[in-house]
């Protein structure tokens, strides 16, 4: 089975047809998706603009970081499942959209490095000028594979 | 160019919601406990601040764009109002319970009238998303011209 045929199967299995029957459960599950980019959105910009010298920068950076880290998983938990649940829906367009598979890219790529690069620069961060410039590097890595991520989002949602 | 607007306005959601999101949950006790809640304030709300203004002047444009759409939609006014009664929860805050703030700026848990002002919040956001993301299906439910639709709707449609 290729891909694609996957993405058929998916599409027409009878509770995804079920599922597009309600028009209003696919916006609704669009509106849990936001509320979870709401919250990854706050939780990462917590914790970029703290290491690019913005926020809470009378906080150690690694309580900062660590209490994102936090709300950024409980993000995830939102978004991956209603995320998989609109592609389930409409499966066979988002295949054939660029900017989807751009997204899932940026998606795996600023999730390795959030939880590897980035944990490990804010371990080893003190308040050297190498690290003020090394952490400012890492905040604009994640706020633009995150940007990418998000704007992905919006492309693919148009009809 | 419309796509662009709405583009910037969904994105915008990130800083608006997602930062006063953090401050709700500081508010609620449940992330940077140990930081003062004032500091927390103080050093995020002016992000939060640029977030509305972002938001409001593209919801501006997105409104320009289709007035009598939006006029005569009735996600759109529920919308307008969770967003009156989101800003007067928030004034509401700002004047009562934050006035005392020194009294319980250290505690990781902070008083009841805080912790419902930031549930009230977080509540009142989670709607407007729904209601803003609800504002394009509107033809499927709800339609001047419909025969059977109820007296109610059409009053808060303007019809």
């Amino acid at each position: 089975m290729s891909l694609l045929e996957f993405c058929e199967w998916i599409q027409f299995s009878p509770p995804l047809v079920a599922m597009r029957s309600s028009p209003w459960l696919f916006p609704l599950i669009a509106s849990i998706h936001l509320m979870g980019l709401a919250l990854i959105g706050g939780a990462v910009l917590l914790g970029d603009l703290r290491l690019l010298g913005f926020g809470l920068t009378r906080q150690p950076l690694t309580a900062v970081t660590r209490e994102a880290e936090r709300w950024l998983i409980a993000g995830l938990f939102v978004m991956v499942p209603t995320g998989i649940l609109q592609f389930m829906c409409f499966a066979t367009k988002y295949y054939f959209l660029r900017f989807f598979w751009v997204k899932m890219a940026a998606l795996f790529l600023v999730i390795a490095f959030t939880f590897t690069v980035r944990r490990r620069i804010v371990e080893k961060a003190d308040e050297t000028s190498d690290h003020r410039e090394r952490s400012k590097l890492a905040a604009l890595v994640s706020l633009s594979l995150w940007g990418t991520v998000a704007f992905g989002g919006r492309w693919i949602g148009f009809p | 160019m419309y796509l662009i607007v709405l583009t910037v306005h969904v994105l915008t959601l990130c800083m608006l919601v997602g930062i006063t999101a953090m401050l709700d949950l500081r508010l609620l006790g449940l992330t940077l406990r140990g930081v003062p809640a004032s500091e927390v304030l103080t050093r995020l709300l002016p992000w939060a601040v640029a977030g509305f203004v972002v938001m409001v002047t593209s919801g501006a444009f997105l409104f320009y764009a289709d007035p009598v759409m939006k006029y005569r939609n009735i996600f759109f006014r529920l919308k307008m109002v969770t967003l009156m009664l989101a800003t007067l929860n928030a004034c509401v805050f700002h004047r009562g319970t934050y006035r005392d703030v020194t009294d319980w700026d250290l505690d990781p848990l902070p008083p009841r009238g805080a912790r419902m002002a930031a549930g009230l919040s977080l509540a009142l956001w989670a709607v407007m998303i729904t209601l803003g993301r609800l504002i394009p299906y509107q033809v499927y439910w709800f339609d001047c011209g419909r025969p059977s639709q109820s007296a109610i709707v059409k009053l808060l449609m303007g019809c």
